[in-house]
This record gives C-alpha cells, sequence and structure tokens, in this order.
C-alpha cells in the first residue's frame, strides 16, 4: 500500500516533484478545476433553470424536457470532448461547451419535473386566491421543488467535476486531469495522488449543495418519512425515467 | 356471554378439514400498545354463533378496526383468548391462521399485477390445490357474486369499476370456503347508491353461505341493516352494548348507546319491520288504492310514501299483484307507540328479494 | 436510432454514393467523415470493439444489478440497512470516473484489469439499482401489502409474489438508467483494458487529427446506448400486463 502513502506525500508536497521545480502545483489545479466547473455551472444553470422552471409551470414540453435527459445519459462525455475538438480545437472554449452540453439536460429536466409534479390542488388553491402566474411560481411551486429542482444541480455538478479531468484526455491542460493523464512525469503516486484530490473536490461540492439544498427546502419538507433516499442526486433521475405511479382503482360504477 | 362451545356449534358442510361456518368466541381480549398508559381494547368478549354476521360499531377510537385485527393476527394479542370453532388461535402460525378465515378490506388491496382469476384464487394456490379445482372454485364464486360474464375473469382490477372489484374481493375472501369472514368497512369507499346494492347483494349472498362473520363500520345505519348482532364499542375499546338490532334500537343500554343510534332510532326501528310482518287492516276496509307496495316494504318506507302521497291510505300486493291489505298512517302510528314502548314488533329479518335485472 | 441504421447500412448503400471505398482520398483530405473508413475497419476494429463493448457492459449491469436489489431486498426488510448502503453508494457515484479508475488500479490485486474496470462501473450501478428498486418496494400500496398478510401469505410470499412484481417498473426503470449510463462510462475503460468502444476513441485522440473513427464509435456508443434503453423498455411491457390494461 506504500503508493497510497506515496500518493498522499505527492498532495502535501503540493504536486511537486523533487528535481523537477518547474512543475505546476497541485492546488493551481485544483483551482483551475473549481473554475472551469464554477463557469460551466453558471452558464448552465442560466440557460437551463429559467426554460425547465418555465416549461414545468406551464406544463408544456414534457417530451422536449424529458428526452433532454434520457439522451444525455447515453451521452459518453469522451466521445461529446473529443467530437468538440474536431470542431472547436483544444481549448477552454470547446471544454466549456462540452461541459454546458452535458450539465443543460439534467437541470433543465428537474427543474421540468420538479415544477410539473407539484401537487395541483395546492397550485389551484393559491390561484384561487388570486396570486398571479408569476407569485404561484415564486411562492408555491418553486419552493415545493427545490428537492428535485436541487437534485438536477448536483447532478450536474458531479458530471461537470468528472468531465474537466476526461477533458484531459482530449489534450486539455487547465485541470488536475492532466496529472492522471500524466502518469510518465508524475508516476503512480503523482497519478493517484491527484486522483484523491479530483475525489475529495467532488465529495466536498456534493456536500456543500446538499446542505444549499437543506436551506433553500421549507422546513416541513425537509427529510421527511425519515429516509436518506429522498435527499440524493439522483433524485431526478427515476423522476424522469419511472412510470406512473401505480394505480389500480377504477373509475367509481355507474 | 361466556358460553362453552363444542362442536354442535359448528356447522358443518362435509369436510371434515373445513366447516362451513364456525363460532367466534372473544375471551377477554386485551390490546395494549407499548408506551400507553390505557388499553386501547380492555377485556373485551363477545360470542358470534356459527353462521351470524356480528357488526363491531363505534366512532373512531373505539378499537373496532383493532378487535377485527387480534382474530387473524394481523395484530398480536396482548391478553385473552380468541376461539374459532372451539380452537384458540394462538394454535395455529399466524399466516395458516389467515389462509382460513377472510378477509376484506375497505380498499379491498386486489393485486394490481394479477386478473380478476388469479386474484380469487390467491389462497387456493397458497393452500396447495391443485388447478382443476382452483378453476372450478373460481368459477363458482364468480358466479356467486355475480361476475360470471362479459370475460370480467380474465382483467386487470384497474379496468373494473369500484363496486366490481369489491365483489372480487369478497370472492377473494370466500374462495376457500373459510368458516369466518372478516369485512373492514368493505363499503366504506362506495357510493351511496352502489353502497345499498353491494350490502343488499351481500346479505343475499350470505343467505347462501351462512358464514361467521365480523363487520367492521362506523356507520349505525349500515350496523343496522347487516348485523344479526351488534356490538357497539366506546371510545378505549369497552363493549356498551351487545345486541340484536331491535333490542339495541328499542332498548340502548344507556346514554352512549342511546346518542350513538341516534334521536330517530324509533324510526330506524320501523325500518326493521316488513309490511308481511304487520297486521294490516283488510282490503275491503278501504276504497281500493292507487298505489300498491309490494309485501317486503318497511314500514318506514310505507310511512314515508303515505307522506309524500298526502297521507293517504295505500295498498299492499302479494308477489302476484293481489291487493292483500291496507297501510295506513294511523296503523304505522299504533305500529310506532309499540315500538317507542319497547315490545319488540314481530321481525322476520331476511334479505330483501331479488330486484329485477 | 438513424445512427444505427446510417452505420450498419453503410456496407449495402451503393459504392457510388459513398464514393469508392478502395480510394484514400476522403482520408487524405482529411474530411470530417470518411464512409470508405467506415466500410474498411467495421469488421476489423468497429465490430469487435462493439462486441467487448456489450460484454463489458452487461457483467456490470448483471453484478450491480445482483448486489444492488439484493442491498435493496435486505433494505426494505431491515431499515438500519438503508443509511449505510446509501452513504457508500453515494460516495462511489460522487468520485469521477476517471479518479475511482486510477486509485482501483493502484490498490493492489486490481491494477490494469477487466477486473478494476467492471468493479468501477459496477459501483456506479449501484446507487441508481439501490434506489429504484427500494422507492419500488417502498411504494407498493399499504393495502395490497394489508390484503396479502391478511390472506396468510409468509414475508417471503408477499415480497415474492406481490412486491417484487409490482416494484418491476421501478425496478427496471434504475435499471434502464444504469444500462445508459454505463455504456457511456464503459469508454473511459478503454484506459485501464484494451477494449470496448473506447479503444477507437482514445486511438483517435491520441494518434491523429483524424475525426472519422472517433464519430464513428461515439455514434455507436451512443445507438448502443438507445437500442438497450428501447430493448429494456420492450422487457418491460413484456413483464408487465398489467400495467398497459386501463
Amino acid at each position: 500500500m506504500h503508493v497510497f502513502i506515496d500518493a498522499f506525500r505527492f498532495i502535501a508536497r503540493n504536486g511537486q516533484i523533487p528535481g523537477q521545480p518547474h512543475l505546476t502545483t497541485l492546488s493551481y489545479y485544483s483551482l483551475e478545476t473549481a473554475k472551469i466547473a464554477a463557469y460551466a455551472m453558471a452558464i448552465s444553470i442560466a440557460i437551463a433553470l429559467p426554460i425547465g422552471l418555465w416549461l414545468g409551470h406551464i406544463h408544456r414540453g414534457s417530451f422536449v424536457a424529458i428526452n433532454a435527459g434520457n439522451v444525455w445519459r447515453a451521452l459518453p462525455s469522451l466521445a461529446v470532448l473529443a467530437i468538440g475538438v474536431a470542431f472547436l480545437g483544444l481549448g477552454v472554449a470547446n471544454v466549456l461547451l462540452a461541459l454546458v452540453v452535458l450539465a443543460v439536460p439534467p437541470i433543465l429536466t428537474n427543474a421540468y419535473v420538479g415544477i410539473d409534479q407539484v401537487d395541483p390542488t395546492v397550485v389551484d388553491a393559491a390561484r384561487g386566491q388570486g396570486l398571479t402566474g408569476w407569485q404561484v411560481l415564486r411562492e408555491v411551486e418553486l419552493p415545493l421543488a427545490v428537492p428535485l429542482v436541487m437534485a438536477g444541480v448536483r447532478t450536474a455538478a458531479l458530471f461537470v467535476i468528472s468531465t474537466t479531468t476526461i477533458a484531459a484526455l482530449t489534450g486539455y491542460a487547465g485541470s488536475l486531469g492532466e496529472i492522471i493523464n500524466d502518469e510518465a512525469t508524475y508516476h503512480l503516486s503523482g497519478v493517484l495522488g491527484a486522483a484523491i484530490c479530483i475525489a475529495a473536490l467532488a465529495l466536498a461540492v456534493e456536500v456543500l449543495l446538499a446542505g444549499v439544498q437543506r436551506a433553500l427546502t421549507p422546513a416541513p419538507l425537509r427529510s421527511r418519512r425519515g429516509g436518506v433516499i429522498e435527499t440524493l442526486p439522483v433524485g431526478w433521475i427515476a423522476a424522469a425515467a419511472a412510470p406512473g405511479r401505480l394505480t389500480h382503482k377504477g373509475q367509481e360504477e355507474t | 356471554m361466556a358460553l362453552s362451545l363444542d362442536e354442535s356449534a359448528v356447522v358443518r358442510d362435509g369436510s371434515p378439514a373445513l366447516p362451513s361456518a364456525a363460532a367466534l368466541e372473544l375471551r377477554a381480549v386485551e390490546k395494549r400498545y407499548p408506551g400507553q398508559r390505557r388499553p386501547a381494547l380492555a377485556a373485551l368478549s363477545l360470542l358470534v354463533p356459527a353462521g351470524e354476521v356480528c357488526v363491531l360499531v363505534g366512532p373512531s377510537g373505539s378499537g373496532k378496526t383493532t378487535a377485527m385485527r387480534l382474530i387473524n393476527r394481523m395484530i398480536p394479542l396482548s391478553g385473552g383468548d380468541i376461539l374459532i370453532g372451539g380452537r384458540s388461535i394462538l394454535d395455529s402460525t399466524p399466516t395458516e391462521l389467515r389462509r382460513q378465515i377472510g378477509y376484506v378490506i375497505q380498499q379491498v388491496g386486489l393485486f394490481p399485477h394479477h386478473t380478476v382469476r388469479q386474484n380469487i384464487a390467491t389462497v387456493p394456490r397458497l393452500l396447495g390445490w391443485e388447478r382443476r379445482r382452483i378453476d372450478a372454485r373460481v368459477d363458482e364464486l364468480l358466479e356467486l357474486v355475480g361476475l360470471d360474464h362479459d370475460e370480467l375473469g380474465r382483467r386487470y382490477p384497474s379496468q373494473l369499476s369500484g363496486g366490481q372489484q369489491q365483489r372480487v374481493g369478497v370472492a377473494r375472501a370466500l374462495a376457500a370456503d373459510p368458516p369466518l369472514l372478516l369485512m373492514d368497512e368493505p363499503f366504506g369507499a362506495i357510493d351511496p347508491i352502489n353502497r345499498t346494492r353491494l350490502q343488499d347483494e351481500f346479505l343475499r349472498l350470505q343467505e347462501r353461505v351462512r358464514k361467521t362473520v365480523v363487520f367492521v363500520t362506523h356507520d349505525i345505519d349500515e350496523a343496522i341493516k347487516m348485523g344479526d348482532r351488534i356490538a357497539v364499542l366506546r371510545e378505549g375499546g369497552h363493549l356498551a352494548q351487545f345486541a340484536t338490532p331491535a333490542e339495541l334500537l328499542s332498548s340502548p343500554a344507556d346514554q352512549f348507546v342511546a346518542d350513538f343510534v341516534g334521536a330517530d332510532r324509533a324510526l330506524k326501528r320501523l325500518g326493521l319491520v316488513r309490511l308481511a310482518d304487520v297486521e294490516l287492516d283488510p282490503p275491503d276496509q278501504w276504497p281500493q288504492p292507487d298505489e300498491r307496495l309490494p309485501l317486503d316494504t318497511t314500514a318506514r318506507e310505507a310511512l314515508a310514501r303515505m307522506l309524500s302521497a298526502g297521507g293517504a291510505p295505500l295498498g299492499v300486493a302479494d308477489e302476484h299483484g293481489s291487493v292483500v291489505g291496507i297501510v295506513t298512517i294511523a296503523l304505522i302510528g299504533r305500529l310506532f307507540s309499540r315500538v317507542e314502548d319497547g315490545r319488540p314488533p314481530e321481525s322476520r329479518r331476511g334479505p330483501p328479494p331479488e330486484p329485477n335485472r | 436510432m438513424n445512427h444505427v441504421l446510417l452505420a450498419s447500412a453503410a456496407p449495402i448503400i451503393p459504392k457510388s454514393l459513398l464514393g469508392n471505398p478502395d480510394s484514400y482520398a476522403c482520408e487524405r483530405a482529411n474530411r470530417l467523415f470518411c464512409w470508405g473508413w467506415l466500410s474498411r475497419n467495421w469488421g476489423s476494429v468497429l465490430w469487435p470493439a462493439l462486441r467487448q463493448h456489450v460484454v463489458i457492459t452487461l457483467i456490470a449491469v448483471g453484478l450491480g444489478f445482483a448486489i444492488a436489489s439484493s442491498l435493496a431486498v435486505l433494505a426494505h426488510r431491515y431499515r438500519r440497512v438503508e443509511q449505510p448502503v446509501v452513504v457508500v453508494t453515494t460516495i462511489f457515484y460522487t468520485i469521477p470516473a476517471l479518479a475511482l479508475f486510477e486509485i482501483l488500479v493502484a490498490v493492489p490485486g486490481f491494477g490494469l484489469s477487466l477486473t478494476t474496470a467492471e468493479t468501477a462501473l459496477v459501483s456506479y450501478t449501484l446507487l441508481i439499482i439501490f434506489r429504484n428498486t427500494l422507492t419500488g418496494l417502498r411504494e407498493v400500496p399499504a393495502d395490497v401489502r394489508e390484503a396479502a398478510a391478511g390472506m396468510g401469505m409468509s414475508r417471503w410470499q408477499v415480497l415474492a409474489r406481490v412486491e417484487l412484481p409490482l416494484a418491476l417498473p421501478a425496478i427496471i426503470a434504475g435499471v434502464r438508467i444504469a444500462t445508459v449510463s454505463t455504456i457511456a462510462l464503459a469508454t473511459i475503460a478503454a484506459l485501464i483494458v484494451n477494449e470496448g468502444l473506447g479503444v477507437p476513441i482514445l486511438t483517435a485522440i491520441s494518434e491523429s487529427t483524424f475525426k472519422t473513427e472517433l464519430i464513428a464509435a461515439g455514434v455507436l456508443a451512443v445507438a448502443l446506448a438507445v437500442a438497450a434503453d428501447a430493448l429494456l423498455v420492450g422487457l418491460q411491457r413484456l413483464m408487465t400486463p398489467w400495467a398497459r390494461a386501463t
């Protein structure tokens, strides 16, 4: 297991290897990874969230919204990145575009499903009290949809971080993947150290976003049923893919 | 109530393993939940003779459903004992016991992934019956509950109406010919018109199968209609009164029961009396009335009809259509005062006749 | 589905439409997509890679399903199993694929082997299948469960005859997601073992600016995912005839 010990030494030395003073530091790569992931997320949220929320609010476009999520799952991020290189060449623009392409569907689908599945009687009651469409969305639908909407954001964030490292395989040098992809320079211990860093970064972002979700969720809706299942980042997936709820009650006799 | 039960209390249909109906006895049955000081059910004793319908009725929190679920061990007993045909329920495992007790619940609980036939065959399959025997039994039951048409047996529950689903629920409960049937608010989720129809159907069915039935409801009218005996439970699972419907209406044990059966209990008693059991005025005493009521009309309904007809007397006709007597408001009034005095009128309980289809 | 048609139809489309497959003009001009390359390399490169990809996915989803559904049945019965399983599988799910592959490679006994690749892929399927199976089991209507117990079914009979069949739509939904994401992720497994559609993709990335191989393999991966998804939808329809009855 000395490889793991060496990996943690590598992390402790901030990615420097004795005798090779020109190497970029581990903290720099980590920061760059976080930065490009944050940019990609900001752009994706700005695009997907309003569209998803609005489609959910008017209960239209379910086909597009749901199938965006289904197709997205089938996209190998490696292929998306590589094909992007063919058009945009190496560099930030291509990586950013690929990240946005991969992050938009889960956010869009989840925002749509989250709003669309809000109990229609609650929405009806809100309308009946004279709330405008915008007020219904802001005061009623959005708070009730927070768990699902956030699940989409969390899924996208995990995916974006994961993909930044894969971008290194297509020649992008601005992420921790650069170390992972360069065993010749960093040896196995360096590759492992970077892998541990990226895993830690993903877990940290996940915990952070789970906290944000909790803060945004109205108190009575938090951790219902005592199960942890409902608060998972994959919440949206089942929502999008599962068929309608089981019903076996027939209509009343006529 | 502590009669000892011998084998003669058991009606046998020739099959030695399973009597077609068995007496049910609850002996000082008690249910306590941990962390609660007061018992949910306190020392409840009841005796239901084989082939009778016993209705458990009471407000919410009176423990009526608890009492029923103790019988098939859906919840464990805290004290006392329950005997079916003289055998303690604790002598068999819960699953063995339940396969010998029919169980009908309000939400029906049909298996959505099984066809109507498969649903009905559930318990026979669990008991390992042969396929041919199961098929024959399912045919018999579909006929019994009136679903033996339109290929209904091959449908899934989602393709049935609420009333049809409940009929399948009853057929499923009767599948292995259990000596005891438990029914937990079976018609509670059905609209009033269909509820009446299902109640009548069940009474007719009970005439044929003569099961021992424990029937839970919170509706006193349903209790009076369905029960041979009614156990009124009050909060905390105390038995307030255990009596026939007529007794319950004529002499409530206390104020709680009187309040529960309602201020109109005398009217309700008229609902238990059929014109066939009443001494009617002779037909020649009155001019021939236009409107005629069948003999099985209840006194309550006759009164309502006369009131809506402006108080005029009505003819009562037998099944051939010939007038056998005349009913008047005065006659009902005499009946009513007898009812109020607490003397039970002659009453022959029985299901209403088959309506024309 | 169009992609599948195009790819598989390529060999039977008249040569005049595709240009002469024996000529390397397209490659020399470095066009975006050369049908000639496709027909020349289908048998030697793409078809074996596709077959390997299917096998890798089948093993990963099969193992993942066996593990996750057993754990879900356990968690359905014993509630305290849920939390630890969720925590561990969420961590697996959260760790970026590339990092997990590299970490596993460093673990003694794993190294650059198919075992390593499958272990990583299996670990990604666990959370989704576990979650969907458990949710499906829990959403069985209470009255159905009550009726089943009330008729004298044992706990295992209730599970096998009532709960699992009724949970099938949710379970298969989980397997669909797991299968499709595994097909996408398995391209990265090519870093560890020389198998699957990731091989031509990585070859194309590392060796040249020639894009046909990359696009063909990428499109094949997507087409495989779509086909697998459609197959599972069909399977679900076959296994849940009651769900179509109205």
